[in-house]
């Protein structure tokens, strides 16, 4: 590649780069402006202050959003788990068996992926109060299922269909019953997978914000992104945008973690080395 | 160690297509057997019935003398490496070599036993603690391997496994297998294509052709006693050249000249009006190098040559004819079935290699007519074929296999001995 080429493609990179990260170097910076310098017209903060943060993890704001962040927490990480498990199984069934009906339970995966969240969120609400699952956790871990349960069988059955059939009946002949060659030999090449789908469920669930807000109504079960909606300013004519900025990045920094964490047991191709070539 | 029987085995698929069609087959205790033939024959099929990878449709599987037919894979105790070797990518080559021990809960020094004793057989020491993924073609193969032998299994089964090395690579693995085999002295059974694998590792080799079985035999008798024109076809490179002809008395004419036939083989294909012979390339010869006291054993005939290949140490020749229509399908249609495509008549003539018969000129050939073959061309059914001579050449090879294990099996205590004498001096 030649010099120039090299430099277009650089400058088009950082481009896109700084297009892509600009609106979370913008929040990260109002996080550390002080109310009165929220409205300095600079991008960067006069004065750099932890005010914001000390607001929500120590001073008035706390109450609303350390119960949230456990809520948040404890809900994604339950509802990715089930979601996962449950979807290991059915993406196993739908990537090996031939059983009638496998292309309607995929196509209704589908269908329930796409269906709007906002129009059953009222029934839903209606309902929760009825049988008394407004307002908790597995009030809101159910419908996370729902929303994350398609999508992980779509993209588990995908990384299954990748393994090859021999895998599983070479363990078979080597002695292997069904369930230990699931096990000791299909899980572990689908550990890939199986993270992926859990990362993608888990950002799902974390970043839900309609069930948040309409099937909770106290800190007993209401996620991080209702409770950033509920931010108020010190009085009713200061806007709480450092607040809710500090939060966000607060908020922001368990995904980067994840991401971070897992990054190298994502990388695809640990089945390299299996079969031939 | 066991021996395997098939009783009228069938394999039909949901279409009711049978891939494999009655079949009834025995393999000797600490026989090799090699089921070969075209893709689609339902070799490859058949032995995933051995090992229970495939339901049966009908039939009776015995192994050891138990009915196998409703028992898991892993109640056969049989070992099989995959075409694509299969194996763990997850784990180092020990605990792939180890992981059918695992599986049956040995106690670890035992397991650190054989899959040593497993490693020393196959060179694979100093690769134990590697992944699959960082070996060669060849070590993959040998891991693969390792895992069938590692427990003692009743048989080996062997489905393609050299098909994605190498030729080099895929002749040393051969003779590794083969020298392997006969050291362990296991019942095996090898699905190959290739016929070179199946001519030199089998004791005896079942030819298949569309699910049925065409012929059981030792790779000599295959080879000189066909039973049929597929038989003859497959089994031999170059292959086997048919020719038209017609007899007239006790003499057959070809598009070669006339082919006197001795008596009993005169008989046997009387009554016929078109028939194939089947010369093997290596019946011919250049006329003018062949021995004086050979010559009158065979006929000459001058025919010109298109294209000549000088290989260093034989040289082959190919030398067009004119066949009626209907031999020209018929030809065409068994090469197409034989997985090649055969685009005109053509003898391919084997000739010396110092031979000076040079492309595009007229040439003096002789033809040994002492072992050539006549076919029926409608049923493709060998009309010459000596059934006893057949028999005799496998019952040969047959006692050469018994020898041979012997020999082995002395020989591994002997070394067993020496290694032992030497340790302790």
């Amino acid at each position: 590649m030649s010099t120039r080429k090299k430099l277009v493609w650089g400058l088009g990179g950082a481009l896109i780069v700084v297009y892509c990260l600009f609106p979370i170097a913008w929040i990260v910076s109002v996080s550390f402006k002080a109310p009165s310098d929220l409205a300095n017209g600079s991008f960067l903060p006069t004065e750099l202050t932890w005010q914001n943060y000390d607001l929500i993890l120590f001073g008035g704001a706390s109450d609303l959003f350390l119960p949230a962040l456990v809520n948040s927490f404890g809900i994604c990480l339950i509802a990715t788990a089930i979601s996962c498990l449950l979807a290991m199984f059915a993406a196993y069934a739908i990537a090996r068996l031939d059983f009638p009906g496998k292309k309607l339970i995929l196509s209704t995966a589908l269908a329930v992926a796409i269906f709007p969240v906002i129009s059953i969120v009222t029934p839903l609400f209606n309902l929760w109060r009825n049988i008394g699952l407004y307002d908790t956790w597995p009030g809101l871990i159910i419908p996370y299922l729902s929303l994350t349960l398609p999508i992980s069988i779509w993209t588990m059955s995908a990384f299954f269909r990748e393994i090859p059939w021999e895998m599983e009946q070479a363990a078979q002949v080597d002695g292997a019953t069904t369930w230990q060659a699931f096990r000791k030999v299909i899980v572990p090449l689908a550990a890939p997978g199986v993270f992926t789908t859990a990362i993608i469920a888990f950002f799902i669930a974390w970043n839900d914000f309609i069930y948040g807000i309409s099937l909770t109504s106290t800190e007993a079960a209401r996620p991080v992104p209702a409770a950033l909606g509920l931010f108020t300013g010190a009085s009713q004519f200061e806007e709480p945008t450092g607040a809710i900025s500090a939060a966000a990045v607060i908020v922001t920094i368990p995904v980067v973690v994840l991401v971070l964490l897992f990054q190298r047991r994502i990388v695809a191709g640990l089945t390299n080395g299996a079969v031939k070539g | 160690m066991a021996s395997i029987e098939m009783n009228n085995i069938v394999k039909k698929y949901g279409d009711g297509f049978p891939a494999v069609n009655d079949v009834s087959l025995d393999i000797a205790d600490g026989e090799f057997m090699i089921l070969v033939g075209p893709s689609g024959c339902g070799k490859s099929t058949l032995l995933r019935m051995i090992v229970g990878l495939e339901d049966i449709t009908s039939g009776d599987m015995v192994i050891g003398g138990k009915r196998v037919n409703d028992l898991a894979p892993r109640d056969r105790n049989l070992s099989m490496v995959f075409q694509n070797y299969a194996l763990y990518p997850h784990m180092t080559v020990y605990e792939n070599i180890a992981f059918p021990l695992r599986l049956s809960k040995t106690p670890d020094d035992e397991v650190r036993r054989r899959v040593t004793e497993a490693s020393d057989v196959l060179e694979l020491e100093e690769h134990l603690e590697r992944k699959p993924a960082n070996l060669s073609g060849g070590q993959r193969q040998r891991v693969a391997m390792g895992r069938a032998i590692v427990r003692q299994a009743d048989a080996f089964l062997f489905d393609e496994p050299l098909s994605n090395l190498d030729a080099k690579l895929r002749g040393q693995m051969r003779t590794e297998i083969s020298r392997l085999q006969r050291r362990l002295g296991i019942t095996t059974v090898y699905v190959t294509h290739d016929q070179t694998e199946a001519m030199t590792l089998g004791d005896r080799v079942c030819v298949l052709r569309k699910g049925k079985i065409q012929q059981v035999a030792s790779p000599r008798e295959l080879y000189e006693q066909p039973v049929n024109l597929f038989v003859a076809g497959f089994i031999g490179s170059p292959p086997m050249n048919f020719l038209p002809a017609t007899p007239e008395g006790n003499r057959l004419r070809t598009p070669f000249g006339e082919i006197e036939l001795d008596e009993k083989r005169a008989a046997a294909v009387a009554g016929h009006d078109l028939l194939l012979v089947g010369i093997r390339p290596e019946y011919f010869d250049d006329a003018s190098l062949v021995d004086e006291a050979k010559l009158p054993l065979g006929s000459t005939f001058r025919a010109k040559v298109d294209v000549t290949e000088w290989l260093g140490d034989s040289q082959y020749a190919y030398i067009p004819y004119d066949a009626p229509d209907s031999i020209r399908t018929q030809l065409r249609d068994l090469s197409k079935e034989l997985d090649s495509e055969e685009l005109r008549t053509q003898a391919i003539v084997s000739i010396d290699a110092t031979s000076r018969i040079r492309e595009g000129r007229e040439a003096e050939f002789w033809l040994d007519s002492r072992k050539i073959h006549v076919f029926d061309p409608q049923s493709g059914e060998n009309l010459t074929r000596d059934a006893e001579a057949g028999a005799e050449l496998t019952r040969l090879a047959t006692q050469d296999r018994m020898e041979q294990a012997e020999e082995a099996r002395g020989r591994d205590t002997d070394a067993r001995g020496g290694a032992t004498a030497v340790g302790v001096g």
